[in-house]
This record gives C-alpha cells, structure tokens and sequence, in this order.
C-alpha cells in the first residue's frame, strides 16, 4: 500500500515516527533515572467549597510508561503511518511528552494544577487577541504584522488614560486608539499601497518611539500619570467554584471574559452573518468581490480598524490587566506570538484562541518549573514559548492555507 | 524603475526629472516633514519652542558640527551599514529578515569568544579570524530561518523574529558562564576583547578621545563586494530573479531552496559581521543587549537605501547622524534620545509611501503618477 500514498505523506509518517522515538528514548534516558518518589498535583485549593484530593503519580513507572507509549506510536508510524494519523500521533506524544516532563520536575514535590491552568489562561489572553486581531485583518487579505505596535499603543494608552479616568475610561481610550492605529495601517496600505509588511514594522517602530519617548520625557517626572488601577478579578457565583476549570475560566478579570466573548462574536460575524462572508470574499477574491458590487477597500478599512480596536484591548491587559504601570516595550514580542496563533489556528477565531492557550501554557510553566527549580537554566525554559513558535509555523505551515489574496494590495481598475 | 536610476547615477548618466524627484526631493521631503512631526511631537510633551530650537541645533552639532562629530557619526553608522546591506540583499531575493538583530547578538558573541580565546595569537591573524568567526556565526544562525522556509515554506518574518528572542537568552545564557564571565564580576559581562583583535582607531593621533576605528574600511570593503555579488554575479542575478519572479526563476532552473539559505546566510554574515563590528571596534567586549536594536534600526537603513549597495551608504549615513546627534540633543536640550526613534520611523513612512509624500506636497512634483517602486 505504500506506493498507493503520495510521496510527501509517507515522508512526514516518517519523520514523525523519527520524532516519537526519539522522544520516547530521550525520556527513558535522561528523565527517568532521575524521578523518584510521587509528584503530587494539588486540583484544589484550601478554601474551594467542593474540595478533590490531589492527584498523586508515582514518578518513576509513570515516565516508563509514558516512554512505552510514545515508542510505541513512534513504531506504529513507521509501520503503518497515514496522514492523518501523523498529526494525531504527534500531538498525542507531545501532549504526554509534555506530562511526563511535568512530573518529572515534580518528583517528590507538589504541584498546584489549578494555578497552573489559571496562569496559563491569563497569559492567554495577550497572545489570543493578538491573534484574533491578525484573523481579522488577514481574512480581507491585509497582512498584520503591526499587532505588535497597537498592543504596545493599548497598553500605553491604558496606562495613561486609565491614571487620569479611571480604569474603565483607560480601556475605551485603549480600544480607540487600537482602531486608529488599524486605520492608519488601512490608509497605509490601502489607500497608500504601501507593502504591508513595511507599513507594519513601521508601525511598529513608531509606536515603540513614541510611548519610549513618551515614558522617559514625561513619565519619569510626573509618576502620578502611570499610575492606572488594574481590573480585579469578578467571581461568577458557582461556576466559578467548579473544580480544576472553575478558576480558570470563570474567576477571571474583564480581559479574560471579553477575549473569550470576542472570540465567540467574530467567529460568529465571520462565518454566519452577510457581512463576515463579504470580509472573507475580500480576503480570497477581491476582484470577484468587487464584480459583484462589495466596496473592497471600504470592507478591508472596516476590518482592519476593528483588528486594531481588539490588539488595542489586548494591549490594556499589560497594564490594566495586571501591573498598572507602563514600561517601555513592555509587550515584548507577544503581538509576534499572536501571529504564530493565528497561523496556527489556521486563520480561525477558535483556532487562534487554542493555539493562544498552548502558548499560554508553555509561558506559565516556564514561571512554575522555575519555582520548582529544576537543573535547567531558566534562559532555556524562557525560550521555550519561542522554539514551539518555530516549531509550529515550520510543522503547520503545509497543512494551514491563508487566505488567497493575503498580502496582495488592491487596485481597483 | 529605482535600480536604473541607482545604475545610471553610478555610470555618471544625467538623471532625468522623474528620477530627481525619486531620488532626492522624496528624501528631502520625508526628512523635513519627520523633523516638523517631531517638532509637533515634542510641543506636545510640553517643550517650550526655544528648547526645540536649541535641540534641533544640537542635532547638527552632535552628527557633523566638529571633528568629534563626524567620527561618532561614522561609528554609529558603520553596523547599520554593514547589517543593512545584509537586509538589502535579502530583500532582493524576496527574503524579509527581521532578524539581524539576533544574527548581531551570536556574531558579536561569536567575535569576542574567539578573540578573548586566542589571545596570544599575533593580530595580523587573530582579528581576520575574530571577524570571520563573527561572520560565520551571524551566517549559520541565519540559515536556520532560511533552511525553515526552504525545506517547510515556515515564513521568515515569524521565525527570524523568534530567532532574535532566542538569542537574547542565549546571550545571557553564555554571558553566565564561567568560560565565558569576566573573572572576578558576578554579573553578565563577558572577558575583554585584547588588543590583538580590536579594530584599530583611526585619529587617536589627533585626538585621543575620536572613536572611528578600522571598521570603515571593513564597511567599504562590503559595500563594493554586495555591489559586485548582486549585479556582477551569476548568484546575485539568481538572488534579484528570484525576488522579483520565484516562479520564473524556477522554471529557468533556478533552485530556490538554496538561493533562500544562501541569501539568508549571506545577510547573516553581514549581520554578523555589524555584531563583530560593535564588539571589537566600540565596546571591547559583550554585555545583555549590547545589540541595542541595532538590527531593527538597520532593516529601517535598508528600506531607505531602497535596497540598493550605495543607498544604504547614505541612508546608514542619515541614521548614524540621527544617533549621535540624538545624543548630543540629550545632553544639550534634556530631551530624551528615544525622539530619534519617531523621527527615525517617520522617515520610513514618508520614503516607503512615494503616493502619501506626493499627496502632502503636490507642488514638488511634475505629474501624478501611481506607485513608483
């Protein structure tokens, strides 16, 4: 049946049966000798009103099974791969290399499983409506790498505006000039025709000078005006006190609920409502588009302003979300990150908002394993989040199509 | 339309009116127009009028007022030119590298590892070898995004700029190891370059304190040999062919999986090179973010320089200036250097968008006419 598959789906069998096992002995060897006594995994808190004892693996026999596992569906590829079974296998294995890596670091210590998903979450939240934002302007075709500027411009602006209005004035002043920023990308590209890509790193450059300048001309003197109050967390009454997942979700600050709201609302706009289908006809055909009467750079105007409102809410959250205060540079690549969710989530409001978690997870347990401190230097468990990007985008890429016309400018004839 | 005008200006051709106006009143325009935002920038953060005179006066002073002048002017502009003319080629081949800031990183790295290494080797062989193995390194961490898009179609821009993250961690990671630490600090800095392998200064006859150093002539050097590898050579016309047409080029037979790695390696050891450049001509060693996003300046530089060798001269020219006269103005006139940064990307704006600049000032130029690059 071998010679029945196309050349490049036995190849990737291949390889990620290479990759399962080679996991698979990487595990037994280096991680298992080292594990001895139970990792313990608190579920619960002191306090929760449905307390679960915590889950307790003995660490030794558990990594020899996970290796078991992994070498097995290392072989399984080799033998009898199929496309479809490749990615699976391989998100599989990870997924227990991953838990394996896990209760490694945790061997004879404790480890509180729903902070760690509560943390994971909160981290989400940047990098899922960074991501969001480039699925909305790269679904009418307008690449976005400026999502990085305008969450810098949000979280500035938070600052600024939340220390003189009030926290809630800072995020609509936050979101407002999110939008102007997608404008002047819009007006850039569009109108101007202006490579995308330049128009967005200028962007970039721009904001990061101007909040910079900004932040040591005037900030340095007058403190009291990067001095903004942060959202606390509102607990949804029972929901909130649902084991493991309650915390996560439902005992959050307004960040949190209004990115997983806005995810819901533009996969909603762009997949079920006239005006989504319109956008994407923009995004695949604008010259089709156009034939059948859509404005095209009125549709890409509109979406991309709206992209920059939510990188503009995004931005808040490094502020208003957590410390407050505006530093400069503070975002620190998350809008790149954002990017590779989308790409990841292959163009899809959900899909961006999942990879965001996994991205999320990496960065949290990044923070965690360093309290456990394992005999990794912390550079290298800082890197983490950036080597799954590569990773992500180089294994992705084949399989996740972008939107037809994505970076081509439009000229109407 | 650009590169005929850049060759015609090079064979000593007159230039015709459209092309002036491409090539000098665009720029002229996009400078005046950043100084006046810039101006409007700082009347914003409450600076009087008479502060911004001065400022913009010590600009001047600080980039090419005295001897002192002209030398920080050149050192700062050196690895913009060095590392722009990598981004340039790069950009020629339908590359976009944002990562010569992390290739800088590893190649500076690089650079002082083997110079505090070799130490007693004569500098006759140890500086050529600190600046190559600069080079070397630049141009193997750059491959590596390069090798990604060829064998995975992975983009360059997320994984040059993953890279350049990276690379800050590796450089903390090195900067703390004992091998690597200056003995006697607890913190991350790295031995000193000797003087073997430091690029020479250049007017320490004149005057002591003149930092331009041997890097210039390394510059010079870099700019006629991009020159001649893009428009002399079989792999910079395989390079330009497979910018402007990848399909073309590979159905002339072109491979484009090695054409990627080697214009990304090639832009890589030109950062690299910039990196090497920092350590052993300015700062005698490496410390964290002795980068200082160099690398992110330089993309700006190659922009400007509209791609071409001998315009990323003049745009690494205009940007060094900025740097040094930004310093100047943060001395004289209290205003914070990070004004450069506005300024800087102003520029790009104005030089990037021809159709924005003609709309602003529709009197500088003889007809409307559509996108001109």
């Amino acid at each position: 049946m071998a010679t029945a598959r196309p050349a490049g789906t036995s190849r990737q069998s291949t390889v990620t049966g290479v990759i399962l096992i080679g996991l698979a002995i990487l595990i037994a060897l280096l991680l298992a000798p080292d594990a001895t006594g139970d990792a313990t995994f608190r579920l619960s808190r002191p306090r929760d009103r449905w307390p679960i004892d915590p889950l307790v693996v003995p660490s030794g026999p558990f990594i020899y099974v996970i290796a078991t596992i992994l070498a097995f569906l290392g072989v399984r590829q080799f033998l009898r791969g199929g496309a479809r079974w490749a990615l699976l296998s391989l998100g599989i294995g990870l997924a227990f290399a991953v838990a394996a890596f896990l209760v490694w670091a945790t061997a004879g210590k404790a480890f509180s499983m729903t902070g760690m998903l509560q943390a994971t979450m909160v981290r989400a939240v940047p990098i899922a409506l960074g991501g969001l934002a480039g699925v909305l302007s790269e679904r009418v075709a307008v690449v976005n790498i400026a999502i990085e500027g305008m969450l810098l411009a949000g979280a500035f602006t938070g600052a600024l505006v939340g220390s003189l209005a009030g926290g809630i004035g800072g995020l609509a002043a936050a979101v407002a000039v999110g939008g102007i920023f997608g404008f002047i990308l819009a007006a850039l590209v569009v109108t101007y025709r202006m490579d995308q890509i330049i128009a967005g790193v200028v962007i970039n450059l721009f904001v990061l000078g101007l909040t910079s300048y900004v932040s040591s001309q005037v900030f340095a003197e007058y403190r009291h005006l990067n001095n903004a109050p942060v959202f606390q967390s509102v607990k949804i009454p029972i929901l909130g006190d649902i084991p493991v997942v309650g915390p996560m979700l439902f005992n959050q600050n307004v960040f949190v609920y209004g990115a997983l709201v806005m995810v819901a609302v533009s996969t909603y706009y762009l997949f079920y409502t006239r005006y989504g289908l319109r956008a994407r006809a923009v995004g695949e055909h604008p010259r089709a588009a156009d034939t059948l009467g859509i404005n095209v750079y009125r549709t890409r105007y509109i979406n991309v302003t709206l992209a920059g409102m939510v990188a503009g809410f995004g931005g808040a959250w490094f502020t208003l979300g957590s410390v407050g205060r505006f530093d400069e540079g503070m975002t620190g690549g998350r809008g790149f990150i954002g990017l590779a969710a989308m790409i990841f989530g292959r163009w899809h409001p959900v899909g961006a908002l999942a990879a965001a978690l996994v991205f999320g997870f990496a960065d949290a347990m990044q923070q965690k394993l360093a309290l456990l401190q394992t005999p990794i230097p912390s550079e290298f468990l800082a890197m983490a989040p950036y080597i799954l990007t590569i990773i992500v985008v180089a294994g992705l890429i084949g399989r996740a199509r972008p939107p037809a016309a994505d970076g081509k400018p439009y000229v109407k004839e | 339309m650009t590169e005929r005008t850049m060759q015609n200006l090079l064979q000593g051709k007159a230039l015709g009116r459209t092309e002036v106006e491409d090539l000098v009143v665009v720029p002229l325009f996009a400078v005046v127009m950043a100084l006046i935002l810039g101006a409007v920038t700082m009347l914003a953060t409450n600076i009087d009028l008479l502060t911004i005179g001065r400022s913009y006066v010590a600009l001047l002073e600080g980039s090419v007022g005295s001897v002192n002048a002209l030398s920080e002017t050149l050192t700062a502009s050196a690895p913009l030119i060095l590392a722009g003319l990598g981004l340039a080629l790069g950009f020629r081949a339908g590359l976009f590298n944002i990562g010569a800031e992390g290739q800088i990183v590893i190649g500076g790295l690089a650079a002082v590892v083997t110079g505090f290494s070799f130490a007693q080797l004569p500098s006759v062989i140890l500086l050529p070898l600190s600046l190559s193995a600069g080079a070397l390194a630049g141009a193997f961490y750059a491959s590596i995004a390069g090798y990604l898009r060829a064998a995975t179609g992975a983009h360059e821009v997320i994984s040059t700029i993953m890279l350049n993250l990276i690379s800050y961690r590796l450089l903390d990671y090195f900067l703390s190891l004992p091998y690597v630490q200056q003995t006697g600090r607890s913190d991350p800095i790295s031995k000193s370059v000797p003087d073997a392998a430091g690029l020479p200064r250049l007017l320490t006859a004149l005057d002591p304190n003149l930092r331009v150093h041997a890097g210039i002539f390394l510059v010079m050097i870099m700019v006629v040999l991009v020159y001649w590898l893009l428009f002399r050579s079989k792999l910079g016309f395989e390079f330009r062919a497979s910018g402007e047409n990848p399909k073309a080029a590979r159905f002339a037979g072109m491979h484009s999986g090695i054409i990627i790695v080697a214009a990304m390696a090639t832009a890589g050891a030109l950062a690299g090179l910039a990196g090497a450049n920092q350590v052993l001509g300015v700062l005698g060693r490496a410390t964290p973010g002795f980068s200082a996003g160099l690398g992110f300046d330089a993309i700006a530089v190659a922009l400007l320089g509209r791609s071409h060798p001998v315009g990323v001269v003049f745009a690494g020219l205009l940007f060094g200036a900025l740097e040094a006269g930004g310093r100047q103005m943060q001395v004289n006139a209290g205003v914070s250097i990070d004004l450069i940064g506005i300024i800087q990307a102003l520029i790009i704006v104005f030089i990037a968008a021809p159709l924005l600049v003609r709309a602003i000032f529709p009197w500088g130029f003889r007809s409307k006419k559509g996108g001109t690059s």
